[in-house]
């Protein structure tokens, strides 16, 4: 594209944007979360659900709702106008649009996993997968005994295989060791994804590799405050980390042998953009920082409509949508379990 | 607001006088006044309420149970569509069910369904799984049949090889194995059951990558398909048998058959207990089949009874949401004995309303009345048009450019008339316009049935706009016959021809011309200029100045329009500085060219017009010489010249300044001396100085303002002379693409006097004829019009920033939910 995405964009590319465009105007706006942080019950939520957007999926749902069908309800919405977005791209976009599932699709190996180790039920554990990260044979990773069963039996035929090379082990599965998976997964996911926007270049690859670079740093911090206190070494600690970022590489190395959250804090505090988010948090906090990282990305998303002739909107829209039905569900659970004081603390507001 | 009463009904030209009311109503009798008024439908109603959300207010529990209500409905139709019974529409006995009522019998009736539906559900599960399990047991028995036979055979073979071959050759090791393999037989056990056709490749292999290879997989395709007893839909299976050994295996071939949803069903390899499990099986699905039959009649007659109220049951239910909803704009007393309404309703349906509150407060036995109660207001009603199927349509076209502000002259009524005739001046055809006419006539038959039915988005607007095209054909039939035109053959039909050869040879008709012989043709074009060499320079120079008429016609009505508008609203500063201008300037020019054409026709002279136009600005001075038309038009053309040049800073300075004046009068208090002249309009004056005083006046905003319209309307008034030369234009392609059909298909085929080609060449002439003729054109002069009459027509005079009157009625409720 070479910077000159206005010409050509729209010929393949126009469509699908202007649709992604019209979907992001239905997101909810502080006014709308006002209302439904207002409402006593669940058939208030729902009743105002039903004059947005999400109407029409909720309209035959019989009266005693629960949160878990409000939230599926969302999800379905949001699954279909993405597939609706996937039958209608071409290529590159619609690879495009198959990375942004990978993530939930990682999700799912790792919570079917850990689901068979703790002898749940497959079927149980199927209903509670992200419906964007499913793939065919998805049930029979209940089968594998180890990493390396894992990859063979399964995960071959999928996109994942090749994010699997870094992880095969003969070691039986464990918790500690399906976190190193998920974690190891996720950074050959996270520096495909970079590689692919890369390729694509233009406006595509600006925004796109300032938007992953926050998630991996992101990511980052949130496996070292995670793994201080485990057996975790600092080399191995070092190999999760996205080879990509603000952070990488002397973040990397900083963050690699912190003791505590308030030494995190320290080596975060050097970069200016995440200065503010550690600034807004007490010491020795780290609670409300989810909430601050999540803030900080829904802004970094909301900007990536600023521009256009690029991809970036996809990403964005979809996870200003997830986020948006994270907050559908704190509200839910608030209301249901007559928690209203708390309803504040966990939603992040998009507009 | 009160003199309107007093003035003639104006119907269509101005929109009906609307009164802000308030309606105090005893809480007691609310539900039935709304429902009256809805069933009235003159009442529009205002959210007093608009600052709260929907479930904060008063009645937010009864729209939610209506809600509920209508879900049960939704649920009812669905499963009525699933069981193939469509609502019948004749259930109308209006047995007056109330609500509560209703919703006890909805709840009950759904319970009941659910349970059936259950019930059946269970039934049909273990009534396919009996069914796969059959199919199973025939399949895999056939397996096992053909293994075994295909084994013994392969026994008795190497037994026959055994004894042939002598005991040299033979190898111990397989003696061995001969010798375990019934053992071996015994160890490996088996798994069968189905899995979906589509899932079967990648069973087979992650089922291999799994065990490593160590499995024997066989595969069988069922014919047809079978239903799933899971999800209950129908699905293409196969029947598989897995042979494995050791626990090991067993486990995770169970495992994966889970995760691709096979199931598996027991099997015995014993062939006498086969055919008892078959036999036990056909058994249970006789005795399943009767029983499921009897529950599916029993839910048929269910679901007919619920069809037989379906339509009254949802009409209610619609219909009591709507009241809630109004119920819930209405604010409530602080006593909490009486709810306020406040909305709009034309004037002349007072009496009705009060009439219909009076009935609903002795139909509840209410001890107080509902007040009825006049409101003042500053703010602009909607704006309400009393049409009907004929003149709706027309309406549509104007409203589709803006509502018409509140009693602002509506272009609706000339648009009546107007549109279909620009629209026929490009579509000059009789033949065609008997087409359209004969289609169109054709929806207007019909109309009783189509507008019952739906239709599809284009046959629905075609259907929208019957009496349009209708009008639209009547008047192309009109100019057709004045054109002379039956696609594009001419006739005679008028009197015979009034040009005739020179001499009875006709020898040089095509190069010397004709001559008049007879009197003129006496209505429109004469026959014989068809097919000549001046036809076009003869026909382009009659539409031509033709459009040029009916251009400035209608942009002068247009501004007399402006002129009744100001009359009307009382603007004394927009008739003499924007109306006198505005006259002046267009008719000094284009009037006087107008004047120039008609004048032209009469004494049939040969002036070039263009140059007299061109010269009346370069040099007003010359002489107009062989130009010259009549008497004293060069003295004629200064005057309107200076005319038109004093018309500009006319139209441009006074306003503004005068505007100022005003407001700074206004300021010092001396504004009362305004209202002595207008004494029978008080309210109304009151009202607007009511509302200006709190403007800011901003000078330079009102001067670019005026100075922009100025520009517009004198840069507009050339460019709109010329866009109605589009009439021309579009007349002349029309005419064009018709003679080329007629000549080079129709005639060309006729020549080859083969009846073949003949055929075709009809064929293709009816194709072109109405894709092009009648579909096409007829879209392209429809859509020039509506240019005209958006653009060059309303923007002299139309403000267009109104809004709808939406009246609360049931009769709207329906329309909207199909």
């Amino acid at each position: 594209m070479y910077g000159f995405e206005a010409m050509t964009f729209n010929i393949h590319g126009g469509y699908l944007e202007a649709i992604v465009r019209g979907h992001r105007a239905g997101l909810f706006t502080a006014a709308d979360y006002n209302n439904l942080c207002q409402c006593e019950t669940l058939d208030d939520i729902k009743m105002h659900l039903s004059a947005t957007e999400y109407g029409p999926y909720l309209q035959n749902e019989p009266s005693p709702l629960h949160t878990t069908t409000i939230v599926e309800k969302c999800t379905l919405k949001l699954v279909d106008e993405y597939k609706h977005m996937l039958c209608q791209a071409t290529e590159p976009l619609s690879t495009f649009l198959e990375y942004i599932t990978y993530g939930h699709m990682i999700d799912n190996v790792v919570l079917i996993v850990t689901g068979t180790l703790h002898e749940r039920d497959v079927q149980e554990l199927l209903e509670k997968c992200h419906p964007l990260g499913m793939f065919d044979s998805i049930a029979t990773l209940a089968v594998a005994q180890n990493m390396r069963e894992l990859y063979r039996l399964v995960l071959v035929d999928t996109p994942l295989a090749p994010y699997f090379s870094e992880c095969i082990t003969s070691e039986d599965l464990d918790d500690m060791n399906i976190e190193i998976m998920r974690n190891t997964l996720y950074k050959a996911y996270l520096e495909d994804f970079y590689k692919f926007c890369q390729k694509l270049g233009g406006a595509t690859a600006e925004i796109m590799s300032d938007l992953l670079a926050f998630e991996a740093d992101r990511r980052a911090v949130n496996i070292t405050i995670n793994s201080i206190g485990t057996e975790l070494t600092r080399d191995d600690r070092r190999k999760l980390y996205s080879n990509f970022g603000l952070l990488y590489p002397y973040g990397h190395e900083e963050l690699a042998v912190c003791e505590d959250i308030d030494q995190v804090r320290g080596a975060m505090e050097k970069y200016p953009p995440y200065q503010s988010i550690f600034s807004k948090l007490s010491y020795g906090e780290s609670q409300m920082l989810d909430k601050a990282f999540y803030e900080e990305e829904v802004k970094r998303l909301c900007l990536a409509f600023e521009q256009q002739f690029h991809y970036g909107v996809f990403f964005a829209y979809m996870r200003l949508r997830e986020q948006e039905i994270r907050n559908l569900m704190w509200i839910s659970e608030c209301v249901a379990q007559n928690q209203k004081s708390r309803v504040h603390d966990s939603v992040v507001f998009i507009f | 607001m009160g003199g309107g009463t007093h003035r003639p009904t104006m119907d269509l030209l101005r929109s009906e006088p609307m009164q802000l009311v308030q309606l105090i109503i005893p809480i007691e009798s609310a539900h039935r006044s709304i429902s009256y008024l809805g069933d009235l439908g003159f009442f529009q109603f205002k959210d007093l309420n608009s600052e709260k959300s929907p479930f904060q207010r008063t009645y937010a529990t009864q729209i939610k149970r209506c809600g509920e209500m209508a879900r049960k409905l939704r649920f009812f139709k669905e499963q009525m569509v699933k069981a193939g019974l469509s609502p019948s529409t004749r259930s109308a006995i209006s047995d007056d069910v109330d609500l509560d009522n209703l919703e006890v019998k909805l709840g009950e009736l759904e319970a009941e369904l659910m349970e059936m539906n259950a019930n059946h559900e269970k039934l049909q599960h273990s009534y396919n799984e009996l069914i796969e399990y059959k199919l199973v047991v025939q399949k895999a028995g056939e397996f096992f049949h053909s293994a075994q036979s295909m084994a013994a055979a392969k026994q008795r073979e190497v037994e026959a090889q055994q004894r042939g071959e002598g005991s040299i050759d033979s190898p111990l090791l397989l003696e061995q194995e001969m010798v375990t393999d019934p053992s071996k037989q015994v160890k490996l056990g088996f798994v069968s059951g189905l899995v979906p056709r589509e899932k079967s490749l990648a069973f087979e292999r992650i089922l291999f990558r799994a065990t490593r290879g160590n499995v024997f997989l066989k595969q069988s395709v069922l014919e047809g398909s079978v239903t799933d007893p899971a999800s209950g839909e129908k699905a293409e299976k196969n029947v598989f048998v897995v042979f494995y050994s050791g626990e090991r295996a067993r486990n995770k071939i169970v495992k994966i058959c889970e995760a691709f949803g096979a199931n598996r069903y027991p099997f015995t390899e014993d062939l006498s207990k086969q055919f008892q499990i078959i036999t036990e099986v056909s058994g249970r699905l006789e005795e399943l089949k009767t029983t499921i039959d009897v529950g599916l009649v029993h839910q048929t007659n269910l679901l007919q009874t619920i069809a037989y109220h379906f339509e009254q049951w949802s009409h209610l239910v619609k219909k009591e949401k709507s009241i809630y909803h109004t119920l819930s704009m209405l604010s409530i007393d602080v006593t909490k004995k009486c709810l306020v309404a406040e909305g709009w309703c034309p004037v002349f349906a007072t009496n009705k309303i009060q009439n219909v509150l009076q009935r609903a407060t002795v139909d509840s036995n209410s001890q107080i009345g509902t007040i009825f109660h006049i409101l003042q207001t500053k703010e602009s009603p909607p704006t309400y048009f009393h049409t009907n199927k004929f003149t709706s349509a027309f309406q549509e076209i104007v409203d589709a450019y803006g509502i018409a502000k509140y009693q602002e002259a509506n272009p609706g009524v000339f648009t009546i008339i107007t549109f279909p005739f620009l629209f026929a001046v490009m579509f000059g055809d009789w033949g065609h316009g008997i087409c359209l006419f004969l289609a169109t006539s054709y929806f207007i038959i019909k109309e009783k049935k189509f507008s019952s039915q739906k239709l599809g988005d284009i046959t629905e607007m075609i259907f929208g706009g019957r009496y349009v095209i209708m009008m639209m054909a009547l008047f192309s039939i009109y100019t057709g016959l004045i054109y002379n035109e039956f696609f594009s053959v001419p006739f005679e039909l008028f009197g015979p021809s009034a040009y005739g050869c020179r001499d009875p040879a006709c020898r040089d008709a095509s190069t010397a011309g004709l001559v008049k012989v007879r009197a003129t043709y006496p209505f429109g074009v004469d026959p014989k200029w068809h097919g000549t060499r001046s036809e076009l320079p003869f026909l382009n120079s009659l539409k031509m100045k033709m459009s040029i008429l009916l251009g400035v016609a209608q942009m002068n009505l247009g501004i007399i329009l402006s002129y009744f508008n100001a009359k009307f609203s009382g603007n004394e500063l927009n008739i003499r500085y924007q109306f006198l201008p505005q006259m002046i300037f267009l008719n000094s020019l284009f009037g006087y060219l107008s004047l120039l054409i008609v004048v032209k026709w009469c004494i049939g002279s040969q002036a070039d017009l263009y140059h007299v136009m061109i010269y009346m600005f370069l040099s007003p001075t010359d002489d107009l010489g062989e130009n010259q038309l009549f008497f004293g038009q060069k003295f004629l053309q200064i005057v309107l010249l200076l005319a038109a040049l004093v018309a500009v800073p006319w139209m441009l300075f006074p306003k503004p300044f005068l505007l100022k004046k005003q407001h700074e009068e206004r300021h010092r208090g001396q504004s009362y001396a305004l209202l002595e002249n207008s004494l029978d309009e008080s309210d109304e004056m009151e009202v607007r100085h009511g509302s200006s005083s709190h403007e800011e006046f901003e000078f330079s905003e009102v001067f670019v303002h005026q100075l922009i319209h100025t520009i517009e309307f004198v840069l507009g008034a050339v460019s709109n002379t010329a866009s109605y030369l589009r009439l021309w234009a579009l007349s002349l392609a029309h005419s064009e693409l018709s003679s080329v059909f007629y000549d080079k298909v129709l005639l060309l085929a006729w020549g080859f006097n083969n009846i073949f080609i003949l055929i075709i060449g009809i064929f293709v002439f009816i194709c072109a004829t109405v894709g092009v003729l009648l579909v096409m054109e007829t879209l392209s002069a429809f859509l020039h019009a509506l240019r005209l009459h958006w653009v060059e027509f309303q923007s002299k005079f139309y403000e267009g920033d109104g809004y709808k009157f939406q009246p609360f009625s049931f009769a709207s409720l329906d329309a909207e939910d199909e």
